[in-house]
């Protein structure tokens, strides 16, 4: 072929598929692959810089917190609570975004303009203060946190897939099915979900790395998963006030997170390349 | 024009009322508003005391009563922390993010505008994905890591510029950047794709076809064409900084509304927290509809859209 398709396999990011399978495989293992205990305190050897600056050891390759903590072990511990969190936020957020698009655009009607124009007062609206908000109300924890995040994109998962289906909606098997008695939600449910369901998993894959960042920014604001539980916007957070002595505190934990939104980012423009190239414009 | 300006005016106080109502519910969702406001120490009279002050032992359709009348007379309650009105408080800090979000709005012009002419005029060149790249990178790094990263830099490294809290000229120097960067990486791919579609308009090449020069018609002819989908992002970008404020105000101590938004969040400061909100989202919403207002005056298709 004198054009090969773009984002096929050949065209994979090597180095992003790396990053985020070395993320996966390091938290799925995390007791395992931790040299430390991510929250075990030892004072004596607190503040000990990574192991390539002067007064540095291999025991801590990144170094000690204030309290004599690993920070390569809670950066891996953190590691886990990213991924729970972005998975738990994603499938929360996409499953309603998922819903309410295929109802809107299979429904079509005063339904279809109702949900529309609460999608974009969503959009319009600063969410993130609701999350904060749910925060304070409902306190700290992974629930919060999916319930907030899914505040924030389920509008985003909504409006595109509503524009899918109207496109599978128009097309003959759909009105087939109909003609042969199939009913409005079993035709939503084994007709026009498979076929919005390349779509959906693009959107899915490029939104993790901006849960990421949702989730890392709420922690750095105090409402994110509560402490002794490592995560990075927290352990950036911790650092911030010691960054004249221990700059690694909170540069290191903040460039894990900028590497991995990043892996995920392109692995995403890759995927949405491969499976849904129209997908571009949104 | 009438009818329009009604319609969106209408829309924006439907959602306001919304919100209030999300406020006023989620205060509830988890037991007693007068739980979020009491003192670990509190007695079970100081509970029942503050229960009889706020209405909350009346029934709830009188207690929302209570709580939109108050709304509606500026009276969102009283600051746990700062022990006054917490409406008072948030005006008192507005001022000074209104000092931040403009330089950061024009700092993020200067820089986006420039980087997406390049990019679309050198169109997949060296330059375009350079400046692709800095989209990418822009988009996967958290405003306030680049902050903190900024203050080692700058303020700790070098010792060129302040870290914290207002001050002379150059206490807004870093505060601006870190809150402007949030947006370049959008702005940036706006202006590039906007500007590639005006270059391949008709009256473009009639321009070209005179004889003009490259730069006459790209950055005048163009260039003015293309940035108007910016102009109409306006508001959108003004609810992004200002949601943006709250991590570059906590990272630079500085003390305007959006550091209040997360001391309200830290101190468990309930009612400070929803006046917070609500006074937030009441400037959003103004500022979108006076530009949709605006933009329908100059646009007469978007009117009757």
């Amino acid at each position: 072929m004198a054009h090969p398709p773009r984002g096929d396999l050949a065209r994979l990011p090597w180095v992003s598929f790396l990053i985020i399978a070395v993320l996966v495989v390091v938290a799925v293992l995390a007791p395992l692959v931790a040299p430390h205990s991510p929250t075990e305190q030892s004072l004596p050897d607190k503040l000990r810089p990574p192991a390539w600056q002067e007064g540095g050891s291999t025991n801590h390759l990144l170094g000690t917190d204030v309290l004599g903590r690993d920070v390569l072990s809670r950066l891996i511990y953190g590691a886990r609570v990213s991924l729970i969190v972005a998975a738990a936020a994603l499938l929360a957020g996409g499953g309603v975004g998922l819903m309410v698009g295929i109802v809107s655009g299979y429904v079509g009607g005063r339904v279809d303009s109702f949900l529309m124009r609460v999608v974009d007062a969503t959009l319009t609206f600063p969410t993130i203060l609701i999350a904060l908000l749910l925060a304070v109300s409902m306190g700290q924890g992974l629930q919060t946190i999916a319930i907030a995040i899914t505040v924030l994109i389920w509008a985003r998962f909504a409006r595109v897939v509503r524009g899918e289906v109207l496109s599978v909606k128009a097309r003959d098997f759909v009105a087939l099915a109909r003609v042969h008695g199939c009913s409005h939600p079993r035709i939503m449910a084994i007709h026009i979900v498979p076929n919005v369901l390349n779509t959906f998993m693009v959107l899915l894959t490029l939104h993790i790395g901006f849960v990421i960042i949702v989730e890392a920014s709420l922690s750095f604001l105090g409402a994110g998963i509560p402490p002794p539980t490592p995560s990075w916007g927290q352990m950036v957070a911790d650092g911030r006030s010691h960054i004249a002595s221990a700059w690694w505190l909170a540069v290191v934990p903040g460039a894990a997170i900028v590497l991995v939104v990043l892996a995920f980012n392109l692995f995403g423009d890759w995927l949405r390349d491969w499976l849904d190239p129209r997908l571009r414009q949104v | 024009m009438q009818r329009y300006i009604l319609r969106r005016v209408v829309q924006s106080v439907a959602l306001l009322f919304v919100l209030a109502l999300i406020i006023f519910a989620l205060a509830r969702v988890s037991g007693n508003p007068a739980d979020l406001l009491l003192r670990e120490d509190a007695t079970q009279e100081d509970r029942a005391h503050l229960l009889r002050v706020l209405g909350l032992d009346r029934p709830v359709h009188e207690q929302l009563y209570l709580f939109l009348a108050g709304a509606l007379r500026g009276d969102l309650g009283e600051s746990i922390r700062y022990r006054k009105p917490a409406v008072e408080v948030f005006f008192e800090r507005l001022p000074n993010t209104l000092k931040l979000l403009p330089l950061a709005m024009v700092g993020a012009l200067v820089i986006a505008i420039p980087l997406g002419v390049l990019a679309a005029v050198y169109r997949g060149t060296f330059v375009d994905r350079a400046s692709g790249a800095i989209a990418v990178l822009g988009l996967a790094t958290p405003s306030f890591w680049l902050g903190i990263v900024l203050i080692y830099i700058f303020s700790i490294k070098l010792g060129v510029l302040p870290s914290s809290r207002m001050g002379g000229p150059s206490h807004y120097v870093l505060p601006a950047i870190t809150l402007g960067l949030f947006l370049v990486a959008g702005m940036m791919r706006l202006v590039r794709s906007s500007l590639l579609e005006v270059m391949g308009s008709e009256f473009v090449k009639l321009a070209r076809i005179k004889g003009l020069s490259q730069t006459v018609v790209i950055w005048k002819h163009c260039l003015s064409n293309a940035l108007i989908p910016v102009t109409t992002l306006f508001g959108v970008y003004f609810a992004l900084l200002i949601t943006g404020a709250i991590v570059t105000e906590t990272v630079f101590a500085w003390p305007g509304v959006g550091r209040l938004t997360y001391e309200a969040v830290i101190f468990r400061d309930y009612p400070m927290l929803q006046a917070v909100i609500l006074l937030k989202a009441i400037l959003v919403l103004g500022v979108n509809l006076s530009v949709d207002i605006l933009y329908a005056y100059l646009d007469p298709r978007v009117r009757y859209a």
